[in-house]
């Protein structure tokens, strides 16, 4: 606990940077639910905490161009209530939807699932699958970066200091496409993921795939893209030889850690087995788009 | 009257009305322990040890003290030398020197989480401040978590004053096993000579907490004449007020305890680790002063139940008859001697005729919190080893499992390991209501499995203490010593109107501090409806014997001819018949026909019966992933009389999904240096509603005849099937014997492959 | 550490408190306001006690800082029955004994009024995944999740028009 510790709520993101890149030692605040928890037990001892959630244009789901823009104090739970977003992304929506408990995800937001770095964070298989991008604001101005690129190793992020994830960018749907992500964890929810994969396929008019993203959760320092495993699929109409050399693509790309929440064989394995779960969910769900 | 009644003459008996203290709780205006706040209090927290196992070189207050806003500081060094003790409390005894030292690490701390010292200061944040600003100089040591590692002889010893106890002679050297028990009987060799198949193996469960969810908490409030009022939640205040003096050396006389609503106990709080620690913060600062765990300290610090290893043998001849048993179990007592392997020695085949067996218990020290009270401790672990000992000899035998246990099963007039016959038990009718039962036959689909174990309690009676008054208009109030941790006080209330015949609602229960009522012991041993219940009922049996002879005194007849009906009573004097006289009306005119009414019993009672139950369970395996669900699952109980049947199915209901959580998720994960890594909910993985189905109740009301109204306890045996019903289950489901808990998914997928 | 002073709506009534600024609403309720039905049970948002409405969303008061209470909504445990009423989730989980020692039932009562004033019909399994964070060790869920269904069946029956 810090004897300067200070609460802000800006009205404007311009505010906040500006809040931000005065005090090195503060910490922007969406949800909460990491940052709280962390806080409490003295992992985090900022000197100020600046609350995002007053700012208007960091709450909700906007269009962006043929996308979607969603602001980083956007709640998991307001996802689900974007009927456009849900359909078009419910891989991504789903995923979440799926941390914590409802009480959690009132509160949670994708941005800060992302900028807690957790290599286990749920929503982040599903965004990295879907290309999604997300608006970086500082004193230095914007820029846009893939989210993958966000994460650099459990709790580091390539965030230079003072700046936030404003938005999260998710693009646009044609006809054809699907993601799905899914997760391994011991009970039925509240859990940490032991593993997550998350897929996003497109098809052609036959059915062959044309494009495939495969991105697997705790079983690495961050979040992997397994190129091998897309291109496994891409030109197939995911015949069990492809769906097989896909899974040991993604088991190869593993590098796990043997921790509380699951040994390196386990996690392994698991990687296989839901990349192909997850990649015969989006397959429906693009047919059914088709 | 210690005759059973027949079932159907009771009015009160066997209904389920609303908990007399039920819309306080609804509502959030019932004090639980956090809750309480005293005028002018402080806030304490406690310095833990970061280590398994270290020595305390030294003890720097100095920063700490310095701190504005520190009032008192207490350490080991605060606490007086005692002698060894050993005391009773609830199922266990321990000795009074290791509860002081549990409460507060002298020398040596023994498990991560040992508190070291204490600070109590004007706010919360700066008493955590101050205990960052103590500095504590160990010498670390090492440790030893394993149960298997702590009894090799090099293993790190916790205890040079610990020597085994029931070894003869008694050994030269110190060792980290504690005890040993055997309990012994016929001949084995002889009879594994009978048996047509003999099944044997190892079983090993994980030491599980009792995962309560209001964490410990207490207020202490010392005056300088030396009396002190503590409140607190626990399940016995007599316990707290016992164990508190006896770790501080003062009179019970001075301590006050007052109950507060308790979140939750099942065994984990029997026993104190806050109450002396703020009682000497107290009489320090001169004020109030509140102790409170967070979760993480629950976890570290307060006791779970001991993992085991078990090895088994067993026997059975041709025909299904059990003919041996050869069983050896090893639990952990954690950093202090407990007292679980007697109660899992005399649990593990008591619901088997078994003539010829040999039981071995050992309890063995290692550096975890020590291990305290769990729901029928030391039952559940030994008996999933023996219920799938069952299973297997069952299969190999080409019986049905129902048919072998109900073969195999105790019944009244059997002789107990101690030559003495059963009496009215209900194991034999769980069997055959399993049997019985649509869940039993239902078809089950690809990769499901159905698993049935079955299990016993011994339960207890114990002291307890009891009065029933009679307001001025007729209403009556019942007080007890015995904290309600799952709605006890609607079944006291309910025993009372049923024996004063007078609605349930006029009836009201409170549960007096340790100063306005006579001893009892802990809520515990799923003892209170028995015990408590019989000391109500005679309390209330007595003011209806009084309330009979202020009416013949009123009437000017004999008491013998005054009857008590409908909560009135009725002459029976020729010619007088239709007098009446009810309770209010007597009430009203107490002072006039010899004082205020009003009966205690202060009773401890024997009679108690053991109870039984068999629970099945079905389970699906995703063979890819090694997940388990628990598709469907019946708890079937032999519950004696039910008085509130709610609250025993909820007795039943939660005692298997903590059986559940037992099975398949929850365990302790320490790191290499032995800290705990699970300090919380989000991975000591408790079941949530989404893992578990709706479970059904078999409720088997085989009446205790010594109890007045046929109370048999019913809160313990439900967490003894459900580990073996689940492993079984799995087995099924998976077509691989599972045999150490918890079945994790990466267990199971790990078995499935092995098996590959 | 300067004290934040927050106003706020508490079940309806306006409310000003101070605080530090890592206090969290959790301890505002229970230490500042006295409103002691907010469980702790775990702090991390792992059990479901603490559980409140905020501006109509159920959270785990253990995870919001009180600061961020200003000018908000916060709905609690001591005003869900009304003028003494109480409300078919109270009184469902009396008829039913869906508490045993009720350190965890102002949360569930929360979290159950909060599903059934968006959905009046759940199915069981629905009612399980809204309440898995909220964990109950004494009950095993089963009469938890009868009484929101009873609940759920009397609120339907009084919001037909007779």
């Amino acid at each position: 606990m810090m004897a300067t510790l200070a609460f802000h709520a800006p009205k404007t993101l311009d505010e906040a940077i500006a809040l931000l890149a005065v005090d090195p030692r503060a910490i922007p605040l969406a949800g909460g639910t990491d940052l709280i928890v962390q806080l409490r037990s003295d992992r985090l001892e900022p000197s100020a905490i600046i609350d995002l959630k007053r700012i208007e244009k960091l709450s909700g789901v906007r269009r962006h161009g043929d996308g979607f823009a969603i602001g980083a104090a956007t709640p998991c739970t307001a996802l689900k209530e974007d009927a456009e977003l849900a359909a078009a992304w419910p891989g991504v929506v789903e995923a979440a939807n799926l941390i914590g408990s409802v009480q959690v995800r009132n509160r949670a937001t994708m941005a800060g699932n992302l900028c807690n770095a957790s290599p286990a964070a749920d929503s982040v298989p599903a965004l990295v699958a879907a290309g999604a991008t997300c608006l970086v604001v500082g004193t230095g101005g914007e820029r846009e970066v893939p989210v993958k690129d966000i994460p650099t190793g459990p709790g580091k992020t390539s965030l230079k200091p003072g700046e936030v994830v404003a938005e999260i960018r998710l693009p646009g749907r044609v006809g054809g496409e699907g993601d799905a992500y899914l997760r391994s964890i011991p009970r039925t929810e509240m859990d940490i993921a032991v593993v997550g994969a998350g897929a996003n396929l497109a098809f052609g008019p036959d059915g062959t795939c044309t494009a495939a993203r495969i991105a697997v959760g705790a079983v690495a320092p961050t979040v992997v893209l397994v190129n091998e495993a897309g291109e496994a699929l891409v030109g197939t109409r995911l015949d069990d030889t492809a769906l097989e050399k896909m899974a040991e693509a993604v088991r190869s790309a593993c590098n796990p850690i043997d921790d509380k929440r699951g040994t390196v064989e386990y996690r392994t394995a698991m990687a296989g087995v839901l990349a192909k779960r997850v990649v015969a969910i989006a397959r429906d769900r693009a047919g059914e788009k088709a | 009257m210690n005759a059973p009644q027949d079932k159907r003459s009771f009015r009160y008996v066997g209904t389920r009305p609303v908990r007399p203290d039920g819309v306080e709780k609804v509502t959030g205006k019932a004090l639980y322990g956090p809750d309480f706040v005293a005028p002018n209090m402080l806030h304490g927290a406690i310095l833990r040890s970061p280590h398994a196992h270290a020595r305390i070189k030294s003890i720097d207050l100095r920063k700490a003290e310095a701190l504005p806003g520190v009032k008192a500081i207490v350490t080991g060094a605060d606490f007086p030398t005692l002698e060894s003790l050993i005391m009773a409390v609830g199922e266990s005894s321990s000795d009074i020197v290791h509860i002081s030292r549990n409460c507060m690490a002298y020398d040596k701390v023994l498990y991560d989480g040992h508190a070291v010292a204490a600070v109590a200061a004007t706010s919360g944040a700066i008493a955590r401040q101050a205990i960052k600003l103590i500095d504590v100089e160990y010498e670390v040591l090492p440790h030893v978590l394993d149960i298997e590692e702590a009894l090799r002889a090099d293993a790190p010893v916790l205890h040079e004053d610990i020597f085994t106890k029931g070894v003869n002679p008694k050994p030269d050297k110190p060792s980290n096993a504690a005890l040993r028990v055997e309990m012994a009987k016929g001949d084995l060799e002889e009879g594994f000579g009978k048996a047509a198949v003999v099944v044997s193996g190892r079983y090993t469960t994980e030491p599980v907490h009792q995962g309560y969810i209001e964490p410990h908490a207490c207020v202490v409030s010392w005056n300088a004449d030396g009396q002190l009022q503590i409140w607190t939640s626990s399940q016995g205040h007599f316990a707290v007020r016992s164990l508190t003096a006896s770790v501080l050396g003062l009179s019970q006389a001075d301590i006050r305890v007052t109950p507060l609503e308790i979140g939750g106990g099942f065994g984990g709080k029997t026993t104190i680790y806050l109450e002396p620690v703020a009682t000497l913060l107290s009489r320090k600062s001169g004020r109030p002063v509140r102790l409170a765990m967070s979760r993480s300290e629950v976890f570290r610090a307060s006791g779970p139940a001991p993992g085991a290893v078990i090895d088994l043998k067993m026997g059975a001849a041709e025909d299904g008859t059990l003919v041996a048993a050869d069983i050896e179990f090893k639990y952990h007592a954690g950093a202090y001697p407990a007292i679980t392997a007697h109660s899992g020695a005399s649990s593990a085949i008591a619901h088997y005729k078994v003539p010829n067996s040999r039981v071995v218990g050992w309890e063995v020290l290692c550096n975890r919190p020590a291990t305290k009270a769990y729901r029928a401790p030391g039952a559940p672990q030994v008996i999933f080893a023996v219920e799938c000992a069952l299973d297997e000899l069952a299969g190999k035998l080409g019986i049905d499992p129902v048919d072998f246990r109900l073969k195999n099963a105790v019944r009244p007039g059997d002789k107990q390991f101690n030559g003495m016959p059963f009496g009215e038990i209900g194991y034999a009718e769980c069997l055959e209501a399993a049997k019985a039962h649509p869940h039993w036959s239902a078809p089950l689909g690809p990769n499901q499995g159905r698993g049935v174990a079955g299990g016993t309690w011994g339960n207890y009676g114990g002291p307890s203490t009891a009065e029933v008054s009679v307001a001025e208009d007729g209403s009556v109030l019942v007080t007890t010593g015995s904290p309600d941790i799952g709605g006890s006080r609607a079944s006291m209330a309910i025993m009372a109107a049923e024996t004063l015949q007078i609605p349930y609602e006029k009836i009201r229960v409170t549960i007096a501090d340790t100063s306005s009522i006579g001893f009892s012991m802990v809520t515990g041993g799923s003892r209170t409806t028995f015990a408590t219940g019989k000391a109500v009922t005679d309390a209330a049996a007595e003011v209806v014997e009084i309330l009979k002879e202020r009416a013949a005194r009123t009437w000017g007849v004999e008491p013998s001819e005054v009857d008590w009906r409908d909560g009135e009573a009725v002459c029976l004097a020729e010619g007088r018949t239709d007098e009446r006289l009810p309770i209010g009306r007597i009430a009203g005119s107490a002072p006039f026909s010899g004082g205020p009414i009003s009966a205690e019993a202060a009773i401890n009672p024997g009679g108690y019966l053991a109870g039984y139950g068999v629970h099945i369970c079905d389970t699906e395996v995703d063979p890819e992933t090694g997940h388990v669900k628990i598709l469907r699952y019946t708890a079937i109980q032999d519950v004696g009389q039910a008085i509130h049947p709610d609250y025993v199915e909820g007795q039943m209901q939660g005692g298997a999904v903590q059986g559940i959580g037992w099975a398949l998720n929850e365990a302790y994960l320490y790191d290499k240096d032995g800290r705990l890594d699970n300090p919380g909910f989000l991975d000591y993985r408790v079941p949530v509603a989404s893992d578990v189905p709706m479970i059904d109740t078999v409720m088997i009301e085989k009446a205790n005849p010594d109890h007045p109204y046929g109370v048999k306890g019913v809160g313990e045996v439900p967490i003894v099937p459900p580990l073996a019903a689940v492993a079984n289950a799995v087995t099924h489901a998976a077509g691989v014997r599972m045999a150490d808990l918890p079945l994790t998914p990466d267990r199971v997928y790990a078995a499935l492959r092995a098996a590959e | 550490m300067s004290k934040l002073q927050v106003s706020t709506t508490i079940n309806g009534d306006p409310q000003e408190f101070l605080c530090d600024p890592d206090t969290t609403l959790l301890d505002a309720l229970r230490e500042e306001l006295g409103l002691t039905g907010s469980k702790e049970g775990c702090g991390s948002g792992d059990c479901g006690a603490c559980t409140v409405i905020l501006d109509g969303k159920m959270v785990c008061s253990c995870l919001v800082l009180a600061g961020e209470a200003e000018g908000r909504q916060v709905n609690t445990i001591e005003g869900v029955a009304e003028g003494g009423e109480l409300h078919p989730v109270q009184s469902n989980f009396l008829e039913l004994g869906a508490l045993q020692c009720g350190f965890c039932t102002p949360g569930f009562i929360v979290a159950a009024k909060a599903l059934l004033d968006r959905d009046p019909n759940p199915s069981e399994t629905e009612i399980r995944y809204w309440l898995a964070g909220n964990l109950c060790r004494c009950t095993g869920y089963d009469k938890i999740v009868r009484a929101v269904q009873d609940a759920a069946a009397e609120l339907r029956q009084e919001r037909t028009p007779a």
